[in-house]
Formats: structure tokens, C-alpha cells, sequence
């Protein structure tokens, strides 16, 4: 039992109606609440003088900025025989700074001062400016230079405690949650592949061989995860990169910790499938009225080409309102021949051959169906939807061959199996008490999933709905068959704009991504740790085995670990990710992810190892399983009860503390804020008006994305842009990119003279002060004058001046990383919109909710107990 | 020494608490194969047979949900027999078992089907371990039960 105490007892030891306090709109830290604070954070704004020093390497050895579906370029200039690729290293740009960094402060950060640095005691009562100015990099593995630049990127592979503790009774005393967070899949610039007849494993544990494990001499080597001597194959003596012999550790294997191996027959039960993608869409009367089908075939017929596969890629449409309909795509007919069936109780295929169409053969009649289906159904009456049938007809369908179903609905549905009821109260969005219906209401889309997994279908559900559609049960179709889900609140085409935008360029990426099918990922570690709950959207069919129908490159993974046996005789940890997957070329392939961590005996190490925001992405997780399966108040107080057993473990060890304050260690100083901020996010919180499905929604998101976004969604990045300057700027090829500091999300920052943006990964907004200078306003969103501005722009225009460039510059420097592009929202000052923008600022008091110094107070409270 | 109505409940007790033991065996194998698939030093096959693979499993998993009705039946059934029999501390001892079984099946997870596992949870380490825990606490209590019921239907046939 690996966890901290909160999420084990069931103890209530703060009830959530003690956050109601007095009843106050969102207002900032004032002077007259909290003088004494306000003036310490006065005098003390200059508090944050040193983070950066050595802990840059992380990022610049291993950091490749993903680009979309590079990788099948990489392959594509292949190499006959033993090959291997590795293309020029494009650095991120924001690696490119901390390389300046740390060559500037070069032989400053020794690992001993580091770790001095990260244990430093700081009262987070006094102490107000604890956010870095910049995105800080993760914490460093206290390894030897050798193993620190082999070790996997932080952006594929996390552990929340850089230190792993030797025993679980030193864990515990931590109070700390261990695990991984992984992004396995995720876009790579420079992946080594390999192409080799032997693959060389461990005999006992099947783990690749990875630059972690030892060599004993030229023809043994020692498993780093079971200790078991192996054998080095013969061919694994020839390094196919020097084109020398007798140097295995100078293979590219011992080189890389993320490699790609191309997988022989062995690792395949069935030819490899082909790409086949099936869609199925809604053509109700609500569906037609919010206008999807045509941003979607839109989408599509300008996609065609890219969507991933090869020769044999096949395609497939389905429709449905309260019949079924099939379209006959077969090479030849003169045009798209619609089949029906309104036997939705027992719905069947109408013939076998040709609902699944090659889709370089059928090209023609794909395009005309695409061109005609939004005009098929304009004038429909049909308010049903037959969603349940339509799945399980799609199930049918793709049986054979397994490959990616998309679901387009729009509304709850209404008839044949897996029919839903409205099961929202509006009047209780707002409760403090508990949220019910988090779980699923039937157990039909779980059951399909499972069929579906079980022949390697992916399901993907887009929900474009104005109204309650049970996402809590619709989204267990996509999340046990290792889908995606996405969701549009309000949608329409016409009157949602921004909403309309943000579904095309999703829909561009969806449909262009990288996939891979029927896919298996095994997680293997260190002899001693287990597994013991995995995150994400998957089935487990294993101890260590997750089941992956489709994996998609946005989609990310938490495990909770735990420490079964003790590690004292061993030194370094070590996990490895394994993923064996189809190519959408057809071919079959692995990649393999391996990290190693230092081991410790000493409780203060464990504390200076920590990541927190690992540690709170793998809490958020937690959080929400917790109140799926118990409560969302048993969730929150699992929560808060996390910050207030890590802090009074550290106060329980620490020797030269001072009684008085909330002291942290510096590596925990946010571990509060970020907590106090999954706290106040949509998924979690009490008090403010929430729809159940944008809830539910935000909680599949905490599940399933990769751990800057869920991030970025827990505490948003602001920043001030209209006063940016060229101080600190990159400059990256000729543009110049400003770095605004980071600001804390507080009203107390933000000023009537100013424009801030604020970044929360899915969405950004851009508050303009009322009293804005002209000149931002002018050249940078093309109006003459603040009270000119329209209230729901949603995007920066291109204007020719050095401001707009400059401005633009930096928010596309903000999204180069991201693979989904953000809503973008313009937000004047006195719109009603501001509290979309406002209800992000978690540090401030809401009605219902602590302010963060409350909220220190009441951690402190609770300690004192 | 007569044959009663008692004696009568002991004897088919006994014999379906025999059934009971058998069942809760087959339940702890059942976990303990799930927990330790992953032992399997060659489990390349387990890689490489994804469908053949999960849907063994599920099988299982399916074939321990499958007895799990049968059991809580048996205990009600012979727990009315002791009920009319008139056994009161017999009724007594197994009332907390009875109250455990009852809550567990109003506490399962959302489906349609009778039954309380959940292909999609079982495999998490907690759930794991508690249904092994429960399944070892059962064997005992069963065995405990055995022995009493033989006890009693002795002791019962000798008094009356």
C-alpha cells in the first residue's frame, strides 16, 4: 500500500462546508484583510533570487520539440539492413535559453549545493513571490554525468520523487505519492530506429537492453532490472553506426534510453492490420442545426491525403438519427449508394463488402459523399438519436479488422440500447454539498469498449452538445478502448465562433496525427518496486500490461508505484516503458523509454528529490478516481490532507526548523498553490456554478493528458504583454521572441493600464484593462480605442506594426510545443465573459472558496492538530 | 435420538458449506492467477496474444463473478433453514457473514449483469488485494463453519 495517509482513511477531518466563508466576489489580497501579508509581500518582492543555477542540463541533453508526424519522415530516408536514423537534433527553443543559462552560470550549480538549494526551508507564510519568473525545469536526478545524458527526456518520463526512497516505511514517512507519468507516444524529432534480426532482452525479465545496464565484459551483460547475466548475441557485437566490431556498448540501444526497434514476426499474433478509419456521425436534427457536418467534411476532404496509412488504408461512414444508415462505397458506382436500417433493436450489416473501402480505390466517391452529406439532411425532422445501435453496428463492422472508430454526437442518446436519461440537476451546479452522477449510469459503453478493445477497436467521441449529454457514461465508450474524448460545450458553427475555430484545427490535428494500432504497453521496473495503479485511458489486462487498441501521440499516462521489497542493495532504479505498436504503414514496431533514478536511505533526500508537479499531476489523478469511486468532498480532503501530512512529515524530520510559519522545502514551496489550484479547477471544485459534463469532461482531461497540459489547465501561465521588452528576449533565427516574467494568478497583479494573457492550455485569454494603452490596442488588435473593441474576438489580427509582430511572435512561441491550438479569447474588462477569465485566478478569494493565504492558514491549522 | 428438523439443517449445512469451501478456494486461485500472471518468466506470448490473451483472462474473471451469486444463494438458503429450524445462535453466528454479502452486492460497481467484479477495476493493486484478503477470510470462516455444523448436528441428534 504505497499512498499517503490521505487517500487511504476515509476520516473526514475537514468538511468542505467550513470553505464557505463570508460571501465575497472574486477581489484580490487586500491590504485591509491581511495587512500584515500585503506588506511583507511588499518589501519581500525581490524574494526569489535563485532557481536556475545547474539544473538545466534536463532540458537541453534530452529535449526535442515535437513536431507533428516527424517521425514518418525520419523513416522514410531508411537504410538497408541494420539501420538506423538519427536526424539533426532541433532544439527547443526554450532549451536554447537555459544552454545560454547555464553556460553562464557554468560550475556554479555543484549537485550537493543544488540539493542545499532544493531543501532550503522556506515559510511559505512570509515568504510571498514563490513563483519562479520562468517555466522551471523539472528537478534533476542526482546521477552521475554519464547516466544523466543518456537518461529519458522529463517529457516523456516523470517520477514524482527524483530520489526514490529505499523502503516503503521511508516513503511513507515522506507522505509523499510515488509514480510515473508518461508520454510515450509523444511526436520525437530524433528517435533512433533500429532494425535488427535480434532483438537483445533479458532472458528472465524480457526487458530491452538499455544504457543502464552493465557490461560484465564483451559477452555478458547485467540486467539492470532483475540482475540476471545475459548474453550478448553475436550480432549485437557489430555496431552498425562506427561499422565496428566488438564495441556493444557503443551500440545505439546502450546509447539512446528511447529507441524504436522494427519489430520481426515473433512480435505479431496476425499480419499487421491496416489503417482503417470508420466514422460515425450524427445527423439528427440537432446535430444538422449546430452545423458540424459541414466544418467536418470540410475537414476531412482537405485532410484525405494526410491522413496516415498506406495503400491499404480503408475508410468507412456511418450515420445515424433513429435509424442506422451505411454507405456503399464501392469502386465503380456512380455515386455513394445509402443503405438503412431501422431495426435499431438488432441492428445488422446490410452487406459485408464495401461499407470499409479501400480508400485510394474509392477516392472519388469518399469526396462525394463528403461534398453531399451535409446537404443529405438539412430539412430532417428525426430528434432521436440511436447512438447505442450505431456503436455496436460500427463494432460489427470493424471486427475483422480492428482500426479507429470517431463518434461525432450531439446530443444524450435517446433510443435502442445504451439510452440515457437526463440525470443533471441545474439548480444543484452550484452546491457545495455533493456532486452526484460522476460515475456512468449504465454499464453498456464500458462493456462495448471492452468488445471493442478486445479487437483492437479505438473509439473517439466528440461531443458537440448544448445540452446535459451523460458524458460520464458516453465517455467510457473511448476511455476503456484507449480513446480520446473531446468535447464542445455549446456548440454551433454560427453562433459560437470560437468554438467552431477550436473544433476545425482539433479536427486538423485529429485527423493527421501519428497513430498506431493495436498496440500493448508494458511497464517494467526495478526489482523490488510494483505497480500499483495505472491512469489514463486504456484496458489493464496485466499486473504490467495495458491494453492500447489505439495510442495516439496526445495522450499521457500516470502509475502509482509502490515498494514491495526494500532497495537497499541497489543504488539506481530503473523503469522501463515498453509500446509495441502497428505503424500506420503497416509495420510492426517498439519503442522503448528507460529512466533511471538514484536510490536514497535519508528522509531529507527523498523531500529534495521532489518533483511537485509530477507529485500534483499524480494527485489530480488520485483526486478524481477518488471521487468517482467515493466522493468529490472525500476527493478534496484527500487532497488538502496530502499537503498537510507531506508538511508535517517534513516539520516531524527537519532539526534547525523554527516553530512558528508553514515551512516547506524550497522543491515544495508550490506544492499549496497547485494544490489549493486543483482545488478551485472545474473538475474538482465545490461552490461555483459547474455543468456536470464540462466537469466530468475536465476530469477525463486530468486523466488522459500529458503533464505540462494538465498543468497548464491546474494553474494557468499569465503573463503582462503590452509592456513587453526586448530585455531577455530570445532570439531565435531572426525573430525576436519577449519573455515576459510569469505572473501569479492573482487580481493583484493585473492593473486597469495593462493587457494579460493568460495561458491555460486548452484555452487563452487575452484581458484587456479598461484603460489599455491606446497604442497596444491600436497596433496590436487593430482598433482604434478600448471602447471599439468588439466583445468576442478571437484572434490577434496580423498587423504590420513591431508590436502586433512581437506580440504574435510570443504567443506562437508559446503554442510551437503544443499539438492542439488553444481557444483564443479577447476579454474587455467589462464584459460578463471576465469571469470565465477571472475564476482562473486561484490565488484570490472566491465565495466558496480559500484564497491562497487562507488557505496556508488553514494547512497550517490543520497541522497544528 | 431422532432425526429432527434441526438435524436435517445441520446435515444439508454441512454439505453445502463443503460446496462454500470449494467455491472460496477457487476464488482465491482465481486473484491469485491474476496477480501472477505477470511471474511468467517467457511472457512474450502474453505480449504478442493480446486478443487470445484478454479474453482468457476476462473468461476468468467472468467464471469467479459467475460463482459469486451461487455462493451468497447458499448461504441465505441454508441461513432461513437454521431460521425456521429455530437455531438461534447457529443464525447469530453466520448473521454478520449475511450482512457482509448483502452490503457488498448493493455496493458493486454500475452493470447489468448479476455480479461483482469489474474487468476494467480488478486490476488495480487495492481492489486486488482486497479480494484476496476476503476470499482467505472466507476459507476460514467456511472452515470454522464446517467444523461447527458437524458439531451441531452431533450434538443435536444426541440431545433430542
Amino acid at each position: 500500500v504505497s499512498f499517503s495517509r490521505a487517500f487511504e482513511s476515509y476520516n473526514f477531518k475537514h468538511s468542505s462546508a467550513r470553505f464557505s466563508t463570508c460571501a465575497l466576489s472574486v477581489r484580490p489580497f487586500s491590504v485591509s484583510s491581511h495587512p500584515k501579508h500585503a506588506h511583507r509581500a511588499a518589501s519581500e518582492s525581490a524574494q526569489w533570487p535563485i532557481y536556475t543555477s545547474g539544473d538545466s542540463s534536463s532540458t537541453t541533453t534530452g529535449s526535442a520539440s515535437p513536431v507533428p508526424n516527424s517521425y514518418e519522415s525520419v523513416e522514410g530516408g531508411g537504410y538497408s539492413g541494420t539501420s538506423l536514423q538519427a536526424s539533426l537534433r532541433h532544439l527547443h527553443p526554450y532549451s536554447q535559453v537555459l544552454t545560454l543559462l547555464s553556460s553562464a552560470l557554468g560550475g556554479l550549480g555543484g549537485v550537493s549545493e543544488l540539493e542545499a538549494e532544493t531543501l532550503r526551508p522556506v515559510n511559505l507564510l512570509q515568504e510571498r513571490n514563490i513563483l519562479p519568473p520562468k517555466h522551471a525545469p523539472p528537478p534533476e536526478p542526482n546521477l552521475s554525468n554519464d547516466l544523466r545524458k543518456v537518461n529519458c527526456s522529463p517529457d516523456t518520463f516523470r517520477c514524482t520523487l527524483t530520489n526514490i526512497p529505499q523502503t516503503q516505511a521511508l516513503l511513507n514517512k515522506a507522505r509523499l505519492p510515488l509514480g510515473l507519468l508518461l508520454h510515450p507516444f509523444r511526436d520525437l524529432t530524433q528517435l533512433p530506429v533500429i532494425t535488427s534480426n535480434t532483438i537483445v532482452r533479458c532472458r528472465s525479465c524480457r526487458t530491452y537492453i538499455n544504457p543502464f545496464v552493465s557490461f560484465l565484459d564483451q559477452r555478458r551483460w547485467k540486467c539492470n532490472l532483475c540482475y540476471r547475466v545475459n548474453d550478448v548475441p553475436d550480432e549485437f557485437m557489430y555496431n552498425p553506426v562506427t561499422r565496428s566490431y566488438g564495441e556493444p556498448h557503443k551500440r545505439p540501444e546502450v546509447q539512446n534510453s528511447t529507441v524504436e526497434f522494427i519489430a520481426s514476426s515473433d512480435y505479431m499474433l496476425r499480419p499487421p492490420q491496416p489503417a482503417v478509419y470508420l466514422f460515425v456521425l450524427d445527423v439528427s436534427h440537432n446535430a444538422v442545426e449546430s452545423g458540424y457536418l459541414n466544418v467536418f467534411c470540410q475537414s476531412l476532404l482537405d485532410n484525405l491525403e494526410k491522413l496516415p496509412g498506406d495503400t491499404r488504408t480503408r475508410i468507412g461512414f456511418v450515420t445515424f438519427d433513429s435509424t442506422v444508415h451505411f454507405y456503399n462505397l464501392q469502386e465503380g458506382l456512380s455515386q455513394p449508394q445509402m443503405l438503412l436500417v431501422s431495426d435499431i433493436d438488432d441492428v445488422f450489416i446490410p452487406t459485408h463488402d464495401n461499407l470499409l473501402v479501400n480508400l485510394k480505390e474509392s477516392k472519388e466517391l469518399v469526396k462525394d459523399l463528403l461534398n453531399a452529406l451535409p446537404g443529405m439532411f438539412t430539412h430532417t425532422r428525426e430528434t432521436q438519436s440511436a447512438l447505442g445501435p450505431a456503436l455496436q453496428a460500427a463494432y460489427k463492422l470493424m471486427c475483422p479488422t480492428g482500426g479507429r472508430v470517431s463518434v461525432f454526437q450531439t446530443q444524450l442518446p435517446t433510443l435502442g440500447a445504451g439510452l440515457l436519461q437526463s440525470r443533471e440537476d441545474p439548480n444543484l451546479r452550484s452546491s457545495t454539498k455533493n456532486v452526484q452522477h460522476l460515475g456512468p449510469a449504465t454499464d453498456f459503453y464500458k462493456k462495448l469498449a471492452l468488445d471493442c478493445s478486445g479487437q483492437q477497436i479505438g473509439v473517439d467521441l466528440f461531443l458537440l452538445s448544448s445540452q446535459y449529454s451523460d458524458l460520464a457514461s458516453l465517455a467510457c465508450v473511448s476511455k476503456y478502448s484507449a480513446g480520446s474524448v473531446f468535447y464542445y460545450p455549446s456548440f454551433h458553427h454560427v453562433h459560437n465562433t470560437a468554438q467552431s475555430q477550436k473544433f476545425q484545427k482539433d479536427l486538423q490535428r485529429y485527423l493527421t496525427r501519428k497513430i498506431g494500432f493495436e498496440a500493448v504497453m508494458r511497464i517494467r521496473c526495478t526489482k523490488g518496486l510494483s505497480i500499483h495503479t495505472f491512469h489514463g485511458n486504456f484496458f489493464v489486462r496485466s499486473t504490467d500490461l495495458l491494453s492500447l487498441a489505439n495510442v495516439n501521440p496526445d495522450s499521457g499516462f500516470a502509475v502509482q508505484m509502490s515498494i514491495e521489497e526494500s532497495l537497499a542493495d541497489t543504488s539506481l532504479a530503473c523503469f522501463q516503458a515498453a509500446l509495441l505498436y502497428t505503424s500506420s504503414k503497416g509495420k510492426r514496431r517498439i519503442r522503448v523509454h528507460t529512466l533511471c533514478l538514484p536510490v536514497v536511505s535519508q528522509l531529507s533526500e527523498v523531500f529534495a528529490g521532489a518533483d511537485i508537479q509530477a507529485i500534483t499531476c499524480l494527485l489530480a489523478n488520485m483526486a478524481i478516481d477518488r471521487s468517482i469511486s467515493s466522493s468529490l468532498s472525500d476527493a478534496r480532503d484527500a487532497l488538502v490532507n496530502a499537503v498537510v501530512d507531506c508538511l508535517t512529515a517534513y516539520r516531524a524530520n527537519g532539526s534547525n526548523i523554527q516553530p512558528s510559519g508553514l515551512i516547506t522545502p524550497a522543491a515544495l514551496r508550490l506544492f499549496p498553490l497547485y494544490v489549493l489550484a486543483l482545488l478551485k479547477q472545474k473538475a474538482l471544485r465545490t461552490g461555483t456554478s459547474t455543468r456536470l459534463d464540462e466537469r466530468v469532461f475536465s476530469m477525463c482531461e486530468l486523466k488522459s493528458q500529458p503533464l505540462l497540459q494538465i498543468m497548464r489547465m491546474a494553474h494557468p501561465d499569465l503573463y503582462r504583454i503590452d509592456n513587453m521588452t526586448e530585455q531577455a528576449a530570445l532570439h531565435l533565427n531572426d525573430s525576436v521572441i519577449p519573455q515576459p516574467p510569469l505572473l501569479q494568478l492573482t487580481a493583484e497583479k493585473l492593473t486597469r493600464e495593462g493587457a494579460f494573457l493568460m495561458d491555460c492550455g486548452s484555452v487563452m485569454f487575452l484581458w484587456v484593462g479598461k484603460c489599455c494603452n491606446e497604442t497596444f490596442i491600436r497596433d496590436v488588435l487593430g482598433y482604434p480605442n478600448y471602447a471599439s473593441l468588439p466583445s468576442n474576438m478571437t484572434e490577434i489580427p496580423e498587423l504590420q506594426t513591431m508590436y502586433s509582430e512581437r506580440t504574435r511572435a510570443f504567443i506562437s512561441w508559446l503554442l510551437e510545443s503544443r499539438t492542439f491550438h488553444p481557444a483564443f479569447h479577447v476579454i474587455k474588462d467589462d464584459t460578463s465573459a471576465k469571469t470565465s477569465f477571472f475564476q482562473h485566478l486561484v490565488e484570490d478569494r472566491t465565495e466558496s472558496a480559500f484564497s491562497y493565504y487562507e488557505f496556508l492558514l488553514h494547512i497550517q491549522q490543520q497541522m497544528s492538530k | 435420538m431422532a432425526f429432527t428438523f434441526a438435524a436435517f439443517c445441520y446435515m444439508l449445512a454441512l454439505l453445502l458449506t463443503a460446496a462454500l469451501i470449494f467455491f472460496a478456494i477457487w476464488h482465491i486461485i482465481a486473484f491469485d492467477e491474476l496477480k501472477t500472471d505477470y511471474k511468467n518468466p517467457i511472457d512474450q506470448c502474453n505480449t504478442l496474444n493480446p486478443t487470445v490473451d484478454r479474453v482468457k483472462k476476462i473468461k476468468r474473471v467472468r467464471l469467479a463473478l459467475k460463482l459469486v451469486l451461487p455462493e451468497y444463494l447458499i448461504h441465505v438458503f441454508f441461513c432461513v433453514m437454521f431460521l425456521c429450524a429455530t437455531e438461534w445462535l447457529t443464525l447469530g453466528l453466520n448473521m454478520p457473514l449475511l450482512a457482509y454479502h448483502i452490503w457488498r452486492y448493493m455496493s458493486r460497481p454500475v452493470m447489468s449483469g448479476p455480479g461483482l467484479y469489474d474487468p476494467t477495476t480488478i486490476m488495480n493493486a487495492d481492489i486486488l488485494a482486497y479480494c484476496q484478503k476476503e476470499g482467505w477470510c472466507k476459507l476460514a470462516f467456511y472452515l470454522l463453519s464446517f467444523f461447527y455444523y458437524l458439531y451441531g448436528m452431533i450434538y443435536v441428534l444426541v440431545s433430542s
